[in-house]
């Protein structure tokens, strides 16, 4: 018995697929493990965008390219996927794809005329029933999340929904088709995007004030951070371009505020010259870069790994930062939750690199409390004789801030002294460079070792999303290797290679095209036997990915 | 309390010998000892330029960033804690060039800040460039033919962006530069002071005599809360009018809006985070 299934919606933009993903992941979660993953063109109707999900025995965080059942649901449904079908799918439809699904199993399915009796509208809920019936989940369940979700709408709404839904499971009962994997053991999971995770974390992290300038995929935290800034008292600007949102971030901090922005690669580089006054000011900043494929506007709706370079080098002039690089959605609330808290500790600029997959899928946790001594304010309250930039054994100056203390905090952008004032003595242009600097020190003893698994003589490394896909896909392949999953990408300590010597083989796998991470990693003296790259804008499947790393061995 | 923003002993100052930067600071000074200001709630934002290099000469809070981009930074200092007085001061390449989106944009934000512009129409620390205010036909290094682009009008665009205090004064006025940042300062909302100040070393054109010939203070005769009179006004170039040009009713500024100062008044950093607030998202 199999103990994986994986159902794909194929339809176009604007047909409410994402709500369909919603219902049923809700629905599912206590009885299988999940994973969910969608990609989708740039357009706001039509074309052709998927959601793929997976219902597993076990735990599963991964994309895979096999499909199950496949659900076409508009004319144009079937060209982008057809790649994915074989022999063991199952493909539901209208008529008209009958003859064209290759060795696929089709079967008629008119959504259309399933809904036609309570109007169009419903199709998605009699989507729903048909799902939920084939994967053989609680009715009551199911009925409870139509009704939540149409709350407002009225009882007319809510009744309708439950009889489109009926109408769906009524369709799976009599055609028979049903999923036999067994439920999973563990209970207790959550499943959500990374989006809520980031923006999760960002509030865990003490996150007020937010400035970003729309900019896929990374606007859904800007979003996110609205829906809570009454009840969390969150100030939040959709600045006029990126320019001035890491500005406003900045000043934030300035005045207090635990601030951030979100935005991608393009609106990043827009920012780097404040990421440098964030460097020189020793005012923090924390900078969510959502990843997706360039240069310039690229594949604006897909993933990509290219910018860890952009973000190691970016901004005039030489001063430490922070980056790191989830790889799930527990990650994803922690390490943002942290970036806020280094940022604050050694007034550096904090970088959370993610990208469109992992921002975009869905993950299982465990609840968890995240750390209440993170929202700890490193906050001084200055006296007369204040100095903003006093010279310290670790390079750290107490940070005062307007309105806290009888002092006056004087913070520029050209080379200061001490006190803030303008200098061009060289010789506190050297100590003043050289206390920026010392910061690094403190970052590396901070360095979050990567997460290591394993015993073998191979070594797979990856950073930030492809953190479950190399698992998984270890697990695929059927053999032995240790994984390497970096989450903090910079600085990295240099004597990081002694975890490899035993290696016989690195193989390093990113979602870009020139291995960024590795030409890193060879500073610190890990040179790759090996590169899996793949840059076509989508994410790894664990498919492509075991077989890629079995080619490799 | 009166306190002095001046220092015991003078700090060493940058700009040219003669150069109208002084006299704005003596303005400026006098004007934060007139209104009382509170050294330790007091704000200067700037960006790059000889005018952005005001604040290191105010003994007060700053924030010296980046060429173009004072007002985003001053915009957010007051939105994080509304209880501090924000000037952004800077020139007009700064100002009215690097940040122009910014001068447009934080208009239509309304933030209560006080936004004080010294308009020399050249660019000096970079040795005699063009700005966005200078005339046409204006000989630079650069534009050695003169300039041909029409300047910017910062009042007219102002007063059509809905600034509510708009206001031109002239440097060599001291008295009444002082007076209108004091009314800029005290304006709740988005208020504009453009001074006029010649610079001695690279604009040869746009005299301190020049200023003299070319500009009229408003009398009481004109009506400040007229956008029409001040719209009107703002669009003369001979002369052009010094004075409050436009005083509009106060509207609601941009932090009183904001869903963070809804339910709570304090500051950002007086503000606990509820950390179960926060694990109840995560379904703890």
């Amino acid at each position: 018995m199999k103990n994986k299934v994986v159902f794909v919606l194929s339809g176009e933009a604007g047909q409410g697929l994402q709500t369909v993903e919603d219902f049923i992941t809700l629905a599912a979660v206590n009885k299988y493990h999940i994973f969910s993953t969608k990609e989708f063109m740039s357009r706001i109707r039509g074309g052709n965008n998927t959601v793929s999900i997976t219902f597993s025995s076990e735990p599963v965080y991964a994309n895979r390219d096999r499909i199950d059942y496949l659900f076409l649901l508009n004319n144009d449904a079937l060209s982008r996927v057809s790649h994915r079908i074989s022999a063991d799918t199952k493909v539901f439809g209208e008529s008209y794809f009958s003859g064209k699904t290759g060795e696929a199993s089709f079967f008629d399915l008119s959504l259309n005329s399933l809904s036609k009796e309570i109007g169009i509208l419903y199709s998605n809920t009699v989507l729903f029933g048909i799902i939920a019936g084939i994967l053989g989940l609680s009715v009551e369940v199911c009925r409870d999340i139509l009704s939540m979700h149409f709350s407002k709408k009225g009882e007319v709404i809510i009744a309708n929904n439950h009889k489109a839904f009926d109408i769906g499971f009524a369709w799976a009962m009599t055609s028979g088709f049903s999923v036999r994997i067994s439920p999973k053991k563990e209970n207790g999971f959550k499943i959500k995007d990374c989006t809520e995770g980031i923006g999760i974390g960002a509030l865990a992290g003490g996150c007020d004030f937010i400035a970003s300038y729309p900019m896929s995929p990374g606007t859904g935290v800007l979003v996110y951070l609205s829906s809570k800034a009454e009840q969390f008292g969150v100030v939040v600007e959709q600045a006029e371009d990126e320019i001035a949102a890491l500005n406003m971030a900045i000043g934030a901090w300035y005045a207090g505020a635990r601030a951030m922005v979100t935005t991608s690669g393009g609106g990043f580089a827009l920012m780097e010259e404040a990421l440098s006054l964030s460097g020189i000011t020793e005012t923090p900043c924390v900078v969510h870069i959502a990843q997706r494929p360039g240069p310039a506007t690229g594949l604006p709706t897909r993933t990509e790994q290219a910018d860890l370079n952009l973000a190691v080098y970016a901004g005039h002039g030489e001063f430490p930062r922070i980056i790191y690089a989830p790889g799930d959605f527990t990650e994803a609330v922690l390490l943002i939750q942290l970036a806020f808290y280094n940022a604050d500790s050694f007034q550096v600029p904090a970088i959370i690199l993610t990208d469109q997959y992992l921002l975009d899928s869905r993950w299982e946790y465990i609840p968890f409390t995240p750390d209440v001594n993170l929202l700890e304010r490193h906050i001084t309250e200055t006296l007369p004789d204040y100095t903003r930039y006093a010279f310290t054994d670790n390079g750290v100056s107490p940070r005062g801030i307007p309105g806290f203390g009888s002092g006056s905090v004087k913070c520029d952008s050209d080379e200061h002294d001490e006190n803030g004032l303008i200098t061009e003595d060289n010789h506190t242009r050297t100590r003043m460079n050289e206390k920026r600097l010392a910061k690094e020190k403190l970052l590396l003893d901070n360095f979050i070792q990567p997460d290591i698994r394993g015993k073998a003589d191979i070594f797979i490394i990856g950073w930030g999303s492809t953190k479950h896909v190399i698992a998984e896909a270890i697990q695929e392949a059927g053999i032995e290797a240790v994984q390497v999953h970096f989450s903090q990408v910079w600085p990295l300590p240099a004597n990081l290679f002694t975890t490899f010597e035993t290696a016989e083989k690195i193989i390093i796998v990113e979602n870009n095209a020139t291995g960024q991470m590795s030409r890193l990693l060879e500073h610190c003296g890990i040179i790759a036997t090996d590169l899996i790259l793949q840059y076509d804008g989508m994410p790894f499947s664990v498919e492509t990915l075991s077989i890629a790393i079995k080619e490799a061995l | 309390m009166k306190q002095s923003f001046d220092f015991e002993k003078q700090p060493d100052i940058a700009w040219c010998p003669g150069c109208g930067n002084f006299q704005i600071r003596q303005s400026l000074l006098d004007a934060f000892e007139s209104l009382s200001l509170d050294k330790t709630r007091t704000v200067m934002v700037s960006g790059i330029g000889q005018a952005a290099k005001m604040p290191q000469y105010i003994n007060t809070h700053f924030f010296n960033g980046l060429h173009g981009r004072a007002l985003p930074v001053a915009v957010s200092i007051k939105a994080a804690n509304p209880g501090l007085t924000v000037i952004a001061e800077g020139g007009d390449g700064d100002m009215y060039g690097e940040g122009g989106n910014h001068f447009i944009h934080n208009i239509r934000r309304n933030p209560d800040i006080a936004h004080i512009v010294h308009n020399n129409m050249v660019y000096g620390l970079t040795k005699g460039q063009a700005s966005p205010t200078s005339r046409k036909g204006f000989i630079t290094p650069v534009q050695v033919s003169g300039v041909i682009n029409e300047p910017l009008n910062p009042l007219a665009l102002a007063l059509v962006l809905g600034a509510g205090f708009v206001a031109r004064s002239f440097s060599g006025d001291a008295e009444k530069t002082k007076e209108l940042i004091m009314q800029a300062v005290e304006y709740p909302g988005y208020a504009l002071v453009d001074i006029f100040h010649p610079c001695v070393s690279f604009n040869k054109v746009n005299t301190f005599k020049w200023y003299r010939d070319n500009t009229v203070w408003l009398d009481e005769t004109h009506d400040i809360s007229s956008f029409e009179n001040a719209l009107s006004k703002a669009m003369s170039l001979d002369p052009f009018y010094l004075g409050v040009l436009y005083k509009g009713d106060p509207k609601p500024v941009f932090h009183t809006q904001l869903a963070a100062y809804k339910n709570d008044t304090r500051p950002l950093f007086q503000r606990n985070r509820n950390m179960r607030d926060v694990s109840s998202l995560l379904g703890v």
